[in-house]
């Protein structure tokens, strides 16, 4: 447990605690306008930003968080013009932001190990300036995330509806973009530029399994994105020694370990609302007793689904719907 | 003399270089219920979206409670229920939380709900017959309820003038009924209402005005029509067509198709 005790380990945990919050605010946003894809669009852009950095001696962290924001942008405005489709901006995006990486961490001279550390995320190793950073601006997309999102919600939910309410739709579209681009770059050394989307979107998808309402799966998807992201933190720590585990794909195995557990939950839970759904009223039963012989009693406590159809209650069972009349069942 | 909700004149848009809408003229007193219709294709959902500002014009004026389209700025006295199969988004969302969205027009940056804001999005609820859904998600609602939902969230702001497209698309009759139900409501608070249907069913007794788009062209304008008069080329004994008969077993502008080896 002394591991915790080292500096490099709070940092770490610090900064991974707030990328685990931050990433998952934006990526609902990007899951309710289906555009799952674009923290990895972004991500691979940010390659050629990280690049730069390692190319100029800038600091890598802001040449990626201006790269980042560019292509983000430039992704929007893509979208938006509308003649390309979305799926097609980002897939060139993808291509030429890797490739103008690799290509220019090579012109550098610098190592594939050194441009590694940030497609695969290398949090042990972040510096103090770093994590103050990385703090500052994952609390700045939190804020502005969470403080506007009755505008983002109501945007990305209905365009058109947006615009006659009077808000600025090209605004806000271009925000989110810049929003997911800081995310990115926050998210970066945490599990890497690579597996940066998996941290925004894989907890808003766990957590839709459980929800109804919008609030509550932006709320929930926040407590398991810091969840997944200092769980994997910790648990690769905490591997034995002589084990080499990276946290970054640790974490990213978490979050989707939370998802595989929870849709199973969810599958069953959209099964129950469809039996529960109530049957159309105001239409003539038909008096049509069960074929088979039914030796089972329907009653309160038999486990069947029971739906309450106008005067009587149906029950629900192997696509039947029994409904007591005197001595017997009829279908319904 | 009273400010119109809508003044057109001479409304013109292309799209693409092609003429959609020629030299319109509209004006719709305040109270009014209009129903735009015609055919598929006629124009009347482009009507509507060169009304909201969704679709600029290529010339002609448009003002909105007297004020020059881009000078107006009182977006909450404006409802839109835009034409949608489904409320339905990428992420989950409660029923209230869709009609709250519509609140927006009334709200500050980064205020929490008023009391006022909460008691309009309730009585939104209550006029669509939608309270007991509230919480409910807007993804376990069938079409006609989404639907309902959609105009609940435009009448939580509150508004004066209302445009509708196509809220009649693909619902059953008895939420068919019910959305006559909830528009007969904002008819008798005194909304101005602007709606687009190909048919109105149901909606016919609120109607106080039909305009008749074709081709592009308001093609009758006047006292309300039956669904079956609006297809019709003659709308029926009240219209008098200064054009040509049209040709038998042929559609006005629509281009004619015949295959090579078809004798005509």
């Amino acid at each position: 447990m002394e591991i915790f005790a080292y500096p490099f380990m709070q940092r770490a945990l610090l900064a991974a605690l707030f990328t685990g919050l931050a990433a998952p605010v934006v990526g609902t946003y990007l899951v309710q306008r289906r555009l799952a894809l674009m923290g990895d669009g972004i991500g691979h852009v940010a390659v050629t930003g990280v690049a730069l950095g390692l190319l100029t001696g800038a600091s890598p962290t802001w040449t990626a968080v201006v790269v980042a924001i560019l292509g983000a942008v430039l992704i929007e405005t893509i979208r938006e013009r509308g003649h390309t489709n979305g799926d097609v901006a980002l897939a060139l995006l993808f291509y030429g932001g890797l490739a103008g990486g690799v290509l220019l961490t090579g012109l550098g001279g610098q190592s594939a190990a050194r441009l590694q550390e940030y497609l695969f995320g290398a949090i042990t190793t972040i510096s103090v300036t770093d994590v103050l950073i990385t703090m500052a601006l994952a609390a700045l997309v939190i804020l502005l995330g969470v403080g506007l999102s009755p505008q983002l919600f109501a945007v990305a939910q209905d365009q058109e509806f947006a615009r006659v309410a009077g808000l600025n739709v090209r605004a806000y579209n271009v925000l989110v973009a810049v929003l997911a681009a800081v995310s990115v770059t926050v998210a970066m050394r945490t599990v890497g530029l690579l597996l940066v989307s998996a941290l925004m979107v894989v907890p808003v998808a766990t957590s839709q399994q459980l929800t109804r309402s919008f609030r509550a799966t932006l709320g929930a998807a926040m407590v398991l994105g810091m969840t997944a992201s200092v769980g994997g933190l910790v648990l690769s720590a905490l591997a034995p020694p002589g084990a080499r585990v990276a946290p970054g794909p640790t974490i990213v195995l978490l979050a989707l370990a939370g998802f595989v557990l929870t849709w199973p939950v969810g599958a069953w839970l959209r099964q129950r609302q469809r039996l529960r759904e109530p049957f159309p009223v105001g239409l003539p039963d038909q008096h049509q007793p069960t074929s088979e012989q039914h030796v089972h009693e329907h009653g309160p406590d038999c486990g069947h689904v029971a739906v309450v159809h106008e005067d009587h209650v149906d029950y629900v069972h192997d696509g039947h719907r029994h409904a007591p009349h005197g001595k017997h069942y009829d279908e319904h | 003399m009273l400010v119109k909700p809508v003044r057109l004149e001479g409304g013109t848009v292309a799209i693409g270089g092609r003429p959609v809408l020629r030299g319109i003229d509209l004006t719709v007193d305040t109270g009014e219920f209009v129903a735009l219709m015609g055919a598929n294709g006629s124009g009347k959902t482009t009507l509507v979206r060169a009304l909201t500002g969704l679709r600029p014009l290529t010339s002609g004026s448009l003002s909105l409670f007297g004020a020059p389209f881009a000078e107006f700025a009182e977006w909450h006295r404006i409802g839109f229920v835009p034409q949608r199969t489904s409320a339905t988004s990428g992420v989950p969302a409660s029923v209230w939380e869709v009609v709250a969205s519509g609140r927006l027009t009334r709200r500050r940056l980064l205020r929490p709900l008023s009391r006022a804001d909460r008691a309009a999005i309730d009585d939104a609820l209550a006029v669509v017959g939608l309270t007991d859904k509230a919480r409910d998600g807007v993804s376990q609602l069938s079409g006609g309820q989404q639907q309902r939902a959609l105009i609940a969230r435009a009448l939580a702001g509150a508004p004066e003038l209302f445009f509708l497209d196509e809220p009649t698309a693909g619902v059953d009759l008895p939420n068919q009924h019910a959305l006559a139900d909830a528009l007969g409501q904002l008819k008798a608070r005194g909304a101005t209402i602007v709606l687009v249907a190909h048919e109105l069913g149901p909606l016919s007794a609120l109607v106080d005005r039909a305009v008749v788009m074709r081709d592009g062209r308001v093609a009758y304008d006047g006292a309300p029509l039956t669904d079956h008069e609006v297809h019709h080329p003659e709308f029926g004994e009240t219209h008098t067509h200064h054009h040509a008969e049209p040709e038998p077993g042929r559609h006005d502008h629509t281009p004619h198709v015949a295959s090579p080896l078809e004798p005509r």
